[in-house]
């Protein structure tokens, strides 16, 4: 590169990051201020832990919280099983019937407007209660039903992409020494994909955990996730509650990531030396 | 394999089928609020009640076919705001030395994973009438009043555009990781300049990530549902607030279904460009 040019990149570097940036900060900050106006900087009493008790006391946050955490869990782990098979499928085995409308409807869900997904669960639901009587109404269930279907298509393509830097000898060796297929996955190719199978399910989770749309289309009475219960309080303005939520989220998922990017490094070193 | 197929199948492809047959049917005061399709009629035989009115309803009235066009404009003029940003950021990531290229990946991947609402709800309180905005250029002495960013279609774009940049960035990069950089230096000895390198080189090279990450953008960002209705005020519209609308305030799942169909309709081929794209980026990845 010449000159010229990367200081043109640097300046769009820079300004990138300070636009993704920004907005994160600020409402780390404004955690802290004391002043009910929440973006007016109240110096005399600020910095202070105030909206931090006030958020851990509200019962209708924790309660909505707790709804989503089930939610997450299940639907992560749910989704790994099904993303696993279906990355493995597609990697693997690349001459099966049905293979392209595999492929197609594992994509499609990664960019269909969430409000058309939402809607057509929700008729389903609808349809099956009337004609099967299950499922009876709706709640944890068909929300978790939800969003295991679309974050199923996430953690296909992570595991699909994983499989394709996947040195197939190992398998072959363990199977010329006599391992049945069954036990090549369980002892070869599940170790060697974890990484994989491990960012998949983090991925669900945090999908589920932040999904505002399909939950509100395939929720019930009296189960309200946490995205709803701050969708409804953001509709209404600002509150400094809010903006602890997002601090204490950033300082998870951050921790989290570079955990797993650790990992992750680790895992491949191990590869790469052995 | 079966599972995620029969998964797949019943919980995304069936429900397409209903959404197309609930369309078709009267509003009906009751729950749920509409008619069956099939109906036994006086003399025992089955009859089909197709119904167009709903489609119908949908093209005499001009607000839906306003939000249908400007929800495809926002989508499109953001997407090319995300690439204005994203490409320049994704080229410098592919060019970095190898342990400053994680961390800027890192950088651009870390908001994608914290909640989408919460980083929109983080807009309102930068750009509200006593929002940190304009408090800030109003201590600097640049402006004299507070500026109207808020609700305003300006807020909408930064919104979409911020939410929807490391979308594009991401397929972008893991595109340029894979070019030879070798080809630029050789078009620079045989003479040519760096920016006509760039344009005759590494643009028509990195086509399908940008066509893959502008898609990326583009499908989701028609149907976008949050960012409107935080940021754009009650005049933004939008196809997918308008169906959110219909379904949750006029309770008229025929009208919403039949929103649903024509935003397919208008986004399935989208849909199979992106899919061939990706098909082709993996063929030639292999």
């Amino acid at each position: 590169m010449n000159q010229r040019m990367s200081y043109f990149i640097l300046a769009c570097m820079s300004l990138g990051l300070a636009f993704l940036y920004i907005p994160i900060l600020s409402m780390i900050v404004f955690s802290f201020n004391a002043s009910k106006l929440v973006t007016v900087w109240d110096s005399a009493h600020s910095p202070t832990l105030k909206w931090y008790f006030s958020l851990l006391n509200n019962e209708e946050i924790l309660d909505a919280a707790w709804i989503s955490a089930k939610v997450a869990v299940i639907n992560a782990s749910g989704a790994v099983i099904l993303g696993t098979l279906a990355g493995f499928g597609l990697a693997r085995f690349h001459q099966f019937r049905g293979r392209f409308t595999l492929n197609a409807m594992t994509t499609a869900p990664l960019v269909m407007p969430e409000v058309i997904t939402g809607l057509s669960l929700l008729l389903l639901f609808v349809a099956m209660e009337q004609l099967i009587g299950w499922p009876a109404g709706r709640g944890i269930t068909t929300m978790t039903i939800g969003h295991m279907t679309f974050s199923m298509a996430y953690v296909t393509v992570i595991v699909n992409s994983r499989m394709a830097t996947f040195d197939t000898a190992l398998e072959e060796a363990a199977m010329d020494l006599g391992a049945r297929p069954v036990k090549v996955f369980f002892v070869i190719t599940l170790p060697i994909i974890f990484p994989a199978i491990l960012s998949g399910w983090l991925l669900a989770f945090t999908l589920s955990w932040d999904d505002l749309v399909i939950s509100s289309f395939t929720s019930g009475p009296g189960t309200s996730t946490l995205p709803m219960v701050v969708f409804s309080k953001v509709r209404l303005g600002v509150s400094p509650e809010i903006n602890v939520l997002a601090t204490l989220t950033i300082t998870v998922v951050t921790a989290a990531i570079i955990g797993v990017n650790w990992f992750v490094a680790r895992a491949n070193k191990l590869d790469a030396a052995a | 394999m079966a599972l995620p197929f029969v998964w797949l199948l019943l919980f995304f492809v069936v429900p397409f089928i209903i959404v197309l047959k609930i369309s078709f049917s009267d509003i009906d005061l009751a729950i749920p609020p509409y008619k069956p399709l099939l109906e036994w009629a006086a003399k025992h035989t089955l009859t089909i009640k197709l119904n167009f009115d709903n489609y119908a309803f949908l093209f005499t009235d001009s607000l839906y076919l306003h939000a249908f066009v400007n929800s495809v404009k926002v989508a499109f003029i953001s997407t090319v705001f995300c690439l204005a940003l994203g490409y320049p950021m994704a080229y410098g990531i592919a060019r970095a030395r190898a342990n400053v290229r994680n961390v800027l990946l890192l950088l651009v991947i870390l908001p994608f994973w914290t909640s989408l609402l919460l980083r929109v709800y983080a807009w309102i309180g930068l750009m509200k009438a006593n929002g940190v905005i304009n408090n800030v250029l109003l201590s600097l002495g640049l402006i004299h009043e507070p500026l109207t960013m808020l609700y305003t279609p300006f807020a909408m774009y930064v919104g979409i555009v911020y939410s929807y940049l490391p979308f594009l960035i991401l397929p972008l990069y893991s595109n340029l990781e894979k070019m030879d950089w070798q080809l630029l230096e050789a078009a620079q000895d045989l003479g040519c300049r760096p920016w006509q390198a760039f344009y005759k080189i590494t643009l028509p090279l990195s086509r399908n990530g940008i066509l893959a990450g502008s898609m990326l953008v583009f499908i989701p960002a028609t149907g976008e549902f949050v960012i409107p209705a935080l940021l754009g005020g009650p005049n933004a519209l939008m196809i997918g607030r308008v169906l959110w609308d219909e379904f949750f305030a006029n309770r008229a799942w025929p009208v919403a279904s039949a929103v649903a169909i024509l935003m397919l309709i208008l986004l399935v081929p989208f849909m199979m460009w992106y899919q061939s794209v990706q098909a082709r980026e993996s063929a030639g990845a292999r």
